[in-house]
């Protein structure tokens, strides 16, 4: 008697809450997100506050094509194979329209190597590496943030106008800081074909010697140095260089270093004159970037980093994607997504027809000091049209069919 | 020259924060036998609260005061630890607390980021010691003249303490022969929280002391932990000097290497950790461990092979799960097929360690292989699904075939390094050999045939492979070859005196075990689609491992269980919350204190305790089944015996 | 006469200059049962471990039916037809009694490189035989880990026969054990190797033991034989009177 009523108890709850989902899920499009919150906290934290505030914005204003939009949001725990079984349930169960996110570069890979063989739709937000769109570019995917490639182009550009001549390089030793020396180093050699490259360390990602690798740096004599370390990593080299004087007098140019989530933890310690891309969000005065940092300080009474940049971009762009395309068909989303304009706090951007890489840029300049805290002063933003292989070039670093 | 020598003296400074959580670390395995997991966990809050107390006090003696301060807060909750958890279960068999720790690291891996935030701290430079001292023209960091000086000095405060203080007389007693320190009546329990009380200081402070020098993140417990292992490997397991020479040796190493090799590092103290264990076997200063040592896996209650309705309920168990696509979803079916593959991954490591006493540290090696021969034998050779799941595991055979034969000579904690290293080695090798493997970028592409590619068909192919391989497992572990081996295990000396060849058989069981991990590999490959280093890196292993203790390493097949349970939970927790470490670590520590033998152990004992106390009546039959669970934890009885009776 | 089983010339053994072992000769005949004593110390454990090949020797020979067993392992020295028991019992605490028994059965058949058939059924009968004959299969369900130690010394004769033995190495064998079972296990030996005309060398410290069971008995002191004879002969030895002197009355015969 007891079963059978917990059973039907049991029954009519199972029937409300798929008639509820079915019911709701007229008025809607389900967004499927997948990033590394629980491993990387630090960078997907503020990235998901900028795609919450992009969603809130996007509802408000009454959603995409009469639909709001709803997000399914997973962790992978910063392994590719729970990415993919993330990938998998967002797709299999909850029958997303689409899947976004990623930060590692593998991660991001997979997840797009799964978007290929399930024909799915994936905006990769913030994977960096040029496989991404390049060598492993596929049909089903498209990327927001400012690649490997670009980030070099933008340093080695203001490298190039640099006297120095002796170059030495250090770089954590994986796929990421591979492909940032060696585009720099190709980029730089081409347009200052006297420098020379006088030093390379490969510290391993997370467990950089600081030390020892600051006095081999040192002995090179170096006039310059790229640096592609970040993180912790960063911290201790940092730490180490001023104090063995490996910066003294000499120009140095860094990944990434400009970003917030990088050159907050580093505070007074943040060494002065280095050129970085980045992210002064203290110092944009765009309408475009007001309106996006008054908004996000009202509601997460925060400041953003270059991560809320991208999740509020990548929101934005699948809702554009979603309003152009009229239907969440995977093909017509990626025939929408072609050469797509969004408008972001950076100002408008465009989806590349041929690679399917945003033009969005990065912001190039000089660290400082100011009220014991790290910034970028003198920043310029560079459009990142401008530091993209041209698509005719590009065609050919994409697999053929 | 000059540069030589401030080279050295930069080696000198890192060699000394490592020899500080490497040295507490041996001294709680020299006592307690327990691998701790969870020393990094320590090192890593002893830099998180060192920077709460230093950015609250300021000044010299705020910054002193607070590094200090901090390694005893450290020491108080690793005591505490010590008392609620590690004790309930020292009888427990070895490796488990093994367990345990790993609960306790995945879980203040969560908690650092939910107390001190996500990002990383920078805490202040330290009072007087900020500049650097001009030595030979180059500037060195006072801060590392410190290092340079505390290293020893620490040592000397050690050798002192173990020298000439009655407790560390004890403590070196019991280093050498637990059981006759017991049989002295010192009070075994307090002795064992004080060593883990300054191992746990010494942790603490190693990561106090990094503040001036580095940025505290939640990801610090993991870039130390293993390498901090590996030193005290080097060193040899209780010996404070060796943990010392071998921070040197390793630190130094790495200081000149990087100079050669700047990609060196990344494998570099697996090196020369594989080439000590190789010369040494028990490290530089180690000694042989004692016979007394209960080996992994051994049992006191006799395995039997399954009987007809046993059977029949596995077959009946097996029909059902073939069953489920008739009910399950898609992403259900994907994630069954992925426990099934773990099953088999699992029940591999398991047949090692349990048949074996060999407890490997890093058999997602022979997995990750697999998935990487079957990942070539597709992209590169264009092979169709079926031949490369034949191919790929080969190399996950050709792997086992040749680490194992250096491996097998070795013995306990010893091995398991040994094939950690091998491990470290095979992931660097994925990782760094970019234009064959991708590097960390892996291979894409993986994905399986047609009429394998709907979840349901998948699922069928995963299953059945899975009970194949874990019936083909039970098989070896009756066969006459599954006796050899536990012959090994329960009794190296006995089995020489009868003709077996122990390394042998052992080297045949890892090869078998390798085997079977590389076909879970290689049907792993075809499920994500891609292949990573991550599929042979550590914490692949570290799931082995924790699959099979879980499941419980002195049944015949609890890994299965296992396997089910861990890999069940963790999906489903990722899936659900941000905190699953949290979740799972808490889950982990719950089951290891409710079922200190593992799910199934605990099972089995259930059982035979009803079927004694139904059989009372006086059936002759009750009373194997009955002794058997009444003496919990005396697996070391038989070897005990001796001593007792000399002893009369 | 039959001809030796063991052979030993000249045996030595040092460690840092110690002499441990030094130009020990003696021989052994099927069927006869000899015992090795001495101090503490005298090198009787070094002697044996160089017989069973645990350790090297420095120089001298070992031959056993007739072979020189220089760089022999004990393995193989096994399969010469050695069998042997161990001063702390070593047997298979995982498994049952019979089990024990069939795993150096299928050794001795070279059948445990088998991968597949259920061990537990091979070679049963055998194993209840040899069972038997240490008077122990009642005993074969039963958990090896549960035997009392005068069963697993029987259990580790039982396992020393399985390779029908021309020659058994006992180290020790009545060590731990109650006066009682040592009497009745030393009765079972000599009435075992008697009827199967097997050599027997065994090390011992009860001198009741050694001088009851013995047919001849050496003694051993700082690495050299001082003497060797019938236990009668060996009884009244006056060397072997002084070296004992400072044990007390340790073959006194009842004083324990």
């Amino acid at each position: 008697m007891r079963t059978s009523l917990r059973k039907s108890v049991a029954f009519a709850a199972l029937a409300l809450v798929t008639a509820g989902s079915v019911a709701r899920a007229e008025g809607e499009i389900k967004i499927g997100e997948i990033n590394s919150y629980s491993a990387l906290p630090a960078f997907t934290e503020p990235y998901r506050k900028g795609w919450q505030l992009a969603i809130d914005e996007i509802n408000a204003a009454g959603g995409v094509n009469g639909k709001k939009l709803v997000v399914i949001s997973k962790d992978d725990a910063g392994k590719p194979a729970e990415a993919v079984t993330a990938a998998n349930e967002l797709v299999s169960r909850e029958g997303v329209a689409l899947i976004a996110g990623t930060f590692f570069s593998h991660i991001g890979l997979a997840v797009a190597d799964f978007a290929k063989q399930k024909q799915v739709f994936f905006m990769a937000a913030e994977p960096l590496t040029d496989a991404m769109v390049w060598s492993k570019g596929n049909e089903y995917t498209f990327r927001l943030r400012p690649s490997n490639y670009m980030q070099a182009a933008m340093l080695a550009e203001e490298a190039a106008k640099l006297p120095a001549k002796r170059w030495a390089t250090v770089a954590p030793n994986y796929e990421y800081g591979q492909s940032a020396v060696a585009v720099f180093k190709e980029l730089l050699s081409k347009a200052r074909p006297d420098v020379e490259w006088v030093e390379e360390q490969w510290p391993p990602q997370g467990k950089i010697d600081a030390g020892a690798v600051t006095q081999a740096l040192l002995a090179a004599k170096p006039d310059a140095i790229l640096n592609v370390t970040f993180g912790a990593d960063l911290v201790k080299f940092v730490r180490e260089g001023n104090t063995r004087g490996l910066f003294k007098d000499r120009a140095v140019v860094s990944f990434l270093t400009g970003e917030p989530e990088y050159l907050d933890p580093l505070k007074d310690e943040t060494p002065k004159g280095w050129i970085v891309t980045g992210y002064p969000w203290y110092d944009i005065k765009t309408p475009e970037h007001d309106a996006f940092l008054k908004a996000y300080q009202a509601k997460f009474n925060d400041y953003p980093r270059l991560g809320s940049i991208v999740g509020y971009g990548t929101m934005k762009a699948i809702a554009a994607i979603l309003a152009k395309a009229g239907s969440t068909d995977t093909d017509k989303l990626i025939a929408a997504a072609k050469g797509v304009e969004v408008d972001t706090p950076f100002g408008k951007i465009v989806f590349r027809a041929t690679d399917h890489q945003s033009t969005l840029g990065a912001f190039v300049g000089k660290t400082d000091v100011r009220d014991g805290k790290g910034v970028m002063v003198d920043s310029v933003y560079r459009d990142g049209a401008d530091y993209l292989p041209s698509e005719e070039e590009v065609k050919h670093l994409r697999p053929q069919g | 020259m000059e540069f030589f020598v401030v080279q050295f003296l930069t080696g000198l400074a890192s060699a000394a924060s490592l020899f500080l959580v490497a040295s507490g670390l041996s001294i709680i395995f020299g006592v307690t036998r327990i691998v701790n997991f969870a020393h990094g966990a320590f090192y890593m809050l002893g830099a998180y609260v060192a920077y709460t107390l230093t950015e609250r006090f300021e000044g010299f003696f705020g910054f002193w005061g607070g590094i200090l301060l901090a390694a005893l807060v450290v020491a108080a909750i690793g005591a505490l630890l010590e008392i609620v958890l590690l004790r309930r279960i020292y009888r427990a068999p070895e490796l488990f607390q093994l367990l345990a720790t790993f609960g306790v690291t995945l879980m203040v891996q969560d908690l650092v980021v939910m107390i001190w935030g996500p990002e990383d701290l920078v805490g202040p430079r330290a009072p007087g010691l900020r500049g650097a001292v001009d030595i030979l023209g180059l500037a060195v960091p006072t801060y590392d003249l410190f290092l340079i000086v505390l290293g020893p000095l620490v040592l000397g405060a050690l050798w002192i303490l173990f020298h000439r203080t009655r407790w560390g007389v004890l403590v070196r007693a019991a280093t050498q022969d637990r059981d006759m320190v017991a049989a002295l009546g010192v009070n075994q329990t307090w002795l064992f929280t004080s060593v883990f009380a300054l191992g746990i200081f010494l942790a603490g402070l190693g990561g106090a002391l990094q503040i001036p020098r580095n940025a505290v993140t939640h990801l610090m417990d993991l870039s130390i932990i293993v390498e901090v292992f590996v030193v005290v490997v080097i060193g040899g397991l209780g010996s404070v000097l060796g943990a010392f020479i071998a921070a040197v040796l390793v630190s130094e190493l790495n200081a000149f290497g990087i100079l050669v090799f700047p990609k060196i590092s990344i494998v570099l103290v697996f090196l020369v950790m594989a080439c000590v264990l190789i010369v040494r076997p028990w490290g530089l200063l180690g000694r042989p461990e004692g016979p007394a040592r209960q080996p992994a896996g051994l049992s006191i209650r006799p395995w039997h092979p399954m009987s007809p309705n046993q059977r029949l309920l596995m077959l009946a168990l097996v029909v059902v799960a073939g069953f489920v696509p008739l009910v399950a979803g898609n992403y259900v079916l994907t994630v069954l097929a992925e426990i099934a593959v773990f099953a088999l991954f699992a029940a591999s490591l398991h047949f090692l360690m349990t048949v074996g006493g060999l407890a490997s540290f890093g058999h997602a090696a022979y997995f990750g292989l697999g998935a990487y021969g079957a990942a070539f034998a597709t992209t590169m050779f264009g092979a169709p699904m079926v031949a490369s799941l034949l191919l790929g595991p080969l190399l996950g055979v050709a792997g086992a075939i040749l680490f194992g034969w250096f491996c097998v000579r070795l013995s306990g904690v010893y091995f398991a390094m040994l094939t950690l290293a091998f491990a470290q080695i095979a992931w660097s090798i994925a990782f760094q050999w970019v234009e064959v493997t991708g590097g960390d970028n892996g291979i894409l592409g993986v994905w399986p045939a047609s009429w394998a590619s709907s979840p349901a068909a998948f699922y069928w192919l995963a299953l059945a492979v899975s009970v194949a391989g874990i019936a083909a497992l039970r098989v070896l572990v009756f066969s006459p070859f599954g006796y050899a081996l536990r012959a090994t295990r329960d009794s190296a000396l006995r089995s020489e005196a009868i003709g077996i060849d122990r390394a042998r058989v052992q080297w045949a069981a890892f090869i078998i075990a390798g085997t079977f991990a590389g076909i879970a590999g290689a049907l792993f490959a075809f499920l994500k689609g891609s292949v990573f280093p991550d599929n042979l890196a550590i914490p692949m292993s570290v799931d082995g491992l924790v699959m099979v203790l879980l499941g419980g390493i002195e049944t015949v097949s609890g890994a299965v269980v296992g396997a089910v349970v861990y890999k069940a939970l963790a999906i489903w927790l990722v899936s659900q919350t941000d905190l699953s470490k949290l979740v799972l670590g808490a889950v982990i520590v719950l089951l290891v204190v409710a079922f200190p033998k593992g799910i199934v152990g605990f099972a089995e004992d259930l059982m035979a305790r009803r079927r004694a106390r139904t059989d009372d009546g006086g059936a002759a039959l009750a009373a194997p089944a009955k002794a058997a669970p009444a003496a919990p934890g005396s697996g070391a009885a038989p070897i005990a015996a001796p001593k007792m009776e000399a002893a009369r | 006469m039959s001809e030796p089983i063991l052979e030993v010339e000249n045996l030595s053994k040092s460690y840092g200059g110690v002499h441990a072992v030094r130009g020990v000769s003696f021989s052994l005949r099927a069927g006869e049962i000899l015992a090795l004593i001495g101090p503490n110390g005298a090198g009787k454990s070094t002697c044996f471990n160089m017989l069973n090949g645990q350790i090297s020797r420095d120089s001298g020979s070992v031959r056993i039916l007739g072979r020189d067993t220089a760089g022999m392992r004990p393995r193989e020295i096994w399969r010469l037809g050695v069998g042997r028991t161990f001063q702390i019992t070593a047997t298979y605490p995982s498994m049952t009694v019979r089990e024990n028994v069939q795993v150096a059965i299928l050794s001795h058949h070279r059948e445990l490189g088998r991968l597949f058939g259920f061990a537990g059924a091979r070679h049963r009968t055998e194993a209840d035989r040899l069972l038997g004959l240490v008077g122990m299969q009642e005993l074969a369900a039963r958990p090896c880990g549960e035997l009392a130690y005068g069963d697993l010394k029987r259990l580790e004769l039982a396992i020393a026969l399985v390779n029908e033995p021309r020659l058994l190495l006992m180290d020790e064998p009545t060590a731990g054990m109650a006066p009682k079972e040592r009497v009745d296990l030393m009765r079972l030996t000599a009435s075992i190797a008697r009827e199967q005309s097997i050599g027997v060398l065994f090390t011992e410290h009860d001198m009741d033991v050694v001088f009851e069971h013995a047919d001849r008995i050496m003694v051993l002191n700082r690495g050299q034989l001082i003497a060797s004879g019938t236990p009668g002969e060996v009884r009244n030895n006056p060397d072997v009177k002084a070296v004992y002197l400072g044990e007390g009355s340790v073959y006194g015969g009842e004083a324990a």
